[in-house]
């Protein structure tokens, strides 16, 4: 067994209302220093490969054909026994 | 003619969709269940509204996955009509037979009002007869319909004719306010290359019968049945 962290992100150009919203509450809430908010997704697999290279693979193939949408969003993958 | 309309889990416009085809244009139609890969040789298919699988993950994204799809990707394929209605067209996005994705709405805000949308197109199979410059006026109800691609290929969208249909102003005149969603080039429906899919975000289904206050929408489904009657008889 090994584990997989996949984060899923808004791509850079794509414009993201939810973190403009949260981004305009801190403003208000006086958290005046923060330049930017973007919001995006978390998962955490449980897979049955052990070797660490082949998790990863599995684990990029997962986010990539079902996790993320690749037209606006994009992915990041890190494994751990 | 036959149309199949399919249900998902969390659909919530199919029977509306439903009752439009068989009651107010006297076409055949029937259910189809999303974990059934047999069309039952229908003649088009509608992917109706609602929230599919909850909408998690993404709008669609489960949906796109079910046995249904995988037949009605290869019905598409072979040229068979296909539209797709608010949850229905974010469905044919993630299966790729439709360009684009849908980001939340700028206003962040689930969006539940009339809205006007000119057509572009008459070359499809959902807007036969349907004069370009024509503002048809059908509400819209969501959360994720600001469409979006990058510009390069928005610009070839456009060059290709795939734009169906644009928010406007009720008299086809293009400006920012009525684009509800924010949607790039105030995009509110699409085509594929070969024109026979469509999806759009508003609802022609809620706005079909004079009883309903709109009527617009039933022009869509009237350019069904006329493009399914050329088919036949080509």
């Amino acid at each position: 067994m090994s584990k997989a962290r996949v984060y899923v992100t808004l791509k850079k150009s794509v414009f993201d209302p939810q973190g403009r919203t949260i981004h305009e509450a801190l403003s208000g809430l006086g958290y005046q220093g923060v330049t930017d908010v973007r919001q995006g997704k978390y998962f955490e697999l449980s897979l049955p490969e052990l070797d660490l290279e082949e998790a990863k693979k599995a684990a990029e193939d997962i986010a990539h054909r079902v996790l993320s949408n690749p037209v606006i969003e994009s992915y990041r993958v890190e494994v751990e026994p | 003619m036959n149309v199949g309309v399919v249900v998902f889990p969390g659909s919530n416009c199919d029977h509306d969709a439903y009752h439009v085809v068989k009651h107010v244009c006297g076409q055949e139609a029937r259910f189809l269940w999303h974990k059934e890969a047999d069309l039952r040789g229908v003649d088009a298919i509608i992917l109706p509204g609602g929230f599919s699988y909850g909408d998690y993950l993404r709008t669609g994204a489960i949906a796109r996955f079910s046995p249904v799809m995988q037949s009605v990707t290869a019905f598409a394929k072979k040229g068979g009509p296909v539209i797709g209605i608010c949850n229905g067209f974010q469905i044919l996005q993630e299966a790729g037979l439709l360009p684009g994705a849908m980001l939340r709405n700028r206003t962040t805000k689930f969006l539940s009002q009339d809205v006007h949308v000119r057509v572009e197109r008459s070359d499809t199979a959902f807007t036969a007869g349907v004069e370009p410059g024509t503002v048809l006026t059908m509400p819209i109800a969501h959360g994720e319909g600001n469409f979006h691609l990058p510009d390069e290929e928005l610009d070839r969208l456009e060059g290709d004719g795939q734009v169906v249909f644009r928010y406007t102003a009720k008299d086809g005149t293009l400006d920012d306010e009525s684009n509800p969603n924010g949607s790039a080039r105030a995009i509110a429906g699409v085509c594929n290359a070969a024109r026979n899919v469509v999806g759009l975000m508003p609802h022609p289904e809620r706005a079909a019968e004079g009883a309903l206050g709109r009527v617009d929408g039933r022009r869509l489904f009237e350019a069904m049945s006329y493009a399914l009657h050329a088919l036949q008889h080509a």
